[in-house]
């Protein structure tokens, strides 16, 4: 098969495929995640089965995940994780990879699942292109959120943790909070967030990351995309 | 494993009759057409000819032809070159919120950079400029119109004739002689009547890679009188407009495949139709939550543009990639920028809409049994990645 070749550039601290010869630009793991992703929720969801609910994104901003989970509450286990994304093959194939992680091995704790970090979902994933990075961003999100939810509904609302910003941008140290916080002062393209901000203008790369989060910011603040 | 390509809108296979004119000249004929001896003046002569054969088919004069590297020059050249080769006479542009990215880029450079002031004429749902909405947005400092064909992505043709004739009675009102019309015509080129006598155009954009071409290979088709300041400067040829030696096996390919196109396009057009609402008719039967992008009566005869509502188009064009489909999706993750197909909601739609379109394009290989193959195999990935999405985007949104 003659498969369009994607260019994919590595930065520091990335783990993205650096392998320009493969004629997918997706690898084998991603593949089998996509095309037989496991533990997505297959019918409509009796969310009385579940104790930890998560969500993140909306179909406006191109992905949108939701994540049904069963904690143990003796021992805050992840017993089951079943999930459902609108999204592109990274969103699917990475949603797909995170369920298999957090519950393998008799699952990981509320703890160990929280620290798990969107570098951890594209290892196991054997690298996804640059740009999809966001997709993997996302699922860990949706797991923190239906984390969050568990603490609320067991009254530990100690354990909650508040969402800390995310640098989004290495070289001018520009966080998703500045990108939110631009968004809400206004801005609502690209070129407006960087007279704020300076995001990306020695970084282009991170230039596809910011554009979702514009997106994200405005449909959440202003209802519109 | 089948092998079913329908993405003709993004590139057509080399036709082999394209092929073998084009060979000698990438073999032993390789004078430049510069050169003063009998190796340049074969070339020299097959360039002559070459543009002959096409000022022939599009009814215009061989001096009236600009060879370019293809679509997005062409249309770089003609909004960017006249623009500023006549900005004493006017600084207003009118084109159309759904324009390929090279007309529509081009403008907003001059829009953002250089002082230019630029109309972008909204389609209505169906995804059709009424010529109207053109005679309305006319000033007296309009120099350039833009407005394409035939839309690359949804495929809806637009009365290019009218509003040309529209546009010629205003300056001819208003005694505007420097007021031009272009059309960007790479998808309508080979389906479509390509008489520029007729469509009262002032330029014209064409390419070979959508007529079964060489890719790299275009024009521009610019009405004598038409002066345009180059894009490139360093040497004669072209005029000097497009200067850089010619590519010469490209331009007899492009040369020939333009002749072929226009004089198969009647029957081409007759055998692709009934594929073309096969298509449409079986998807949207058998698939729910399904709409069909652009106007079904104006629509090339090779265009199918569906939205799979609650999917992402990404994913499905993966899906069908597996099952040997080639299609295409303007949507989110496969293109750089990320952005949903700017021209689905050009049409009005919103993001979720947008975000499931997928263009199906047939063409000159496409048989009733891909058709059939490609009925059968779409319901159940839809269906599986229905399955998979958390999504159900109200109909308000989408009918």
């Amino acid at each position: 098969m003659d498969h369009k070749q994607e260019p994919v550039l590595g930065t520091k601290g990335d783990v993205a495929s650096h392998d320009q010869t493969k004629s997918w630009f997706y690898t084998d793991i991603v593949k089998e995640h996509f095309f037989h992703p496991k533990n997505f929720m297959e019918n409509d969801a009796d969310e009385s089965q579940y104790n930890a609910i998560g969500k993140v994104g909306s179909p406006a901003c191109g992905d949108e995940l939701r994540v049904w989970m069963k904690v143990n509450p003796e021992t805050e286990k992840i017993e089951e994780f079943k999930w459902k994304t609108f999204g592109c093959g990274s969103a699917i194939a990475s949603t797909s990879i995170a369920s298999v992680i957090v519950t393998e091995n008799g699952g990981m704790t509320l703890t160990e699942a929280r620290a798990l970090k969107p570098q951890d979902i594209m290892e196991r994933l054997g690298g996804l292109p640059q740009r999809k990075f966001h997709c993997s961003v996302l699922c860990d999100k949706a797991l923190r959120d239906a984390i969050n939810d568990f603490y609320r509904r067991t009254d530990q609302f100690d354990k909650m943790v508040v969402e800390s910003s995310r640098i989004i941008d290495p070289v001018s140290k520009v966080t998703d909070h500045d990108i939110e916080e631009a968004v809400l002062d206004g801005a609502q393209t690209i070129e407006q967030v960087q007279q704020k901000t300076k995001v990306g203008i020695g970084n282009p790369n991170c230039l596809p990351a910011v554009e979702e989060l514009i997106r994200f910011y405005r449909e959440k603040y202003f209802g519109a995309a | 494993m089948s092998d079913i390509y329908l993405d003709n809108a993004a590139t057509t296979p080399l036709d082999p009759r394209v092929l073998e004119v084009m060979l000698p000249y990438l073999g032993e004929k390789y004078g430049n057409p510069s050169s003063f001896h009998s190796k340049g003046k074969v070339a020299t002569d097959a360039l002559r000819e070459a543009r002959e054969s096409i000022a022939t088919v599009l009814h215009v004069r061989p001096d009236e032809i600009l060879f370019t590297s293809g679509g997005t020059e062409s249309d770089n050249l003609a909004i960017l070159g006249y623009a500023r080769m006549n900005k004493q006479f006017g600084t207003h542009i009118i084109t159309t919120s759904f324009e390929h990215h090279a007309v529509l880029e081009a403008a907003m450079r001059l829009e953002k950079k250089e002082g230019f002031r630029v109309t972008y004429l909204t389609p209505d749902r169906e995804g059709m400029i009424d010529p109207k909405q053109v005679a309305d947005a006319l000033c007296d400092d309009t120099i350039l119109v833009s407005i394409m064909y035939a839309n690359n992505e949804v495929g809806t043709i637009q009365p290019i004739a009218e509003i040309g004739n529209s546009i010629q009675k205003f300056r001819a009102e208003k005694n505007l002689s420097h007021l031009v019309f272009h059309t960007d015509a790479c998808q309508a080129t080979a389906y479509l009547d390509m008489n520029i006598e007729k469509l009262h155009v002032d330029m014209l954009t064409m390419n070979g890679p959508k007529i079964y071409g060489p890719k790299g290979t275009g024009l521009l088709y610019v009405k004598r009188g038409i002066k345009l300041e180059p894009l490139m400067f360093g040497g004669a040829q072209e005029k000097g407009i497009r200067p850089g030696t010619e590519d010469v096996a490209g331009i007899i390919g492009l040369a020939k495949a333009l002749e072929l196109v226009q004089k198969e396009r009647v029957a081409e057009t007759a055998r692709l139709i009934p594929f073309r609402d096969q298509l449409i008719d079986g998807i949207l039967g058998s698939i729910k939550r399904t709409r069909l992008n652009g106007s079904r009566e104006n629509r090339l005869p090779n265009n199918v543009n569906i939205s799979f509502i609650d999917i992402e188009g990404e994913a499905l064009l993966l899906y069908l990639d597996a099952a040997g489909i080639y299609a295409s999706t303007g949507s989110a993750c496969t293109s750089a920028s990320l952005d949903p197909s700017h021209v689905i909601l050009a049409l009005g739609f919103p993001y979720e809409v947008a975000h499931g379109s997928m263009r199906f394009s047939l063409g000159h290989e496409t048989t009733k049994e891909d058709i059939e193959f490609v009925l059968k195999t779409l319901p159940p990935l839809v269906a599986t990645l229905r399955s998979l999405s958390p999504v159900s985007v109200d109909e308000k949104y989408w009918l």
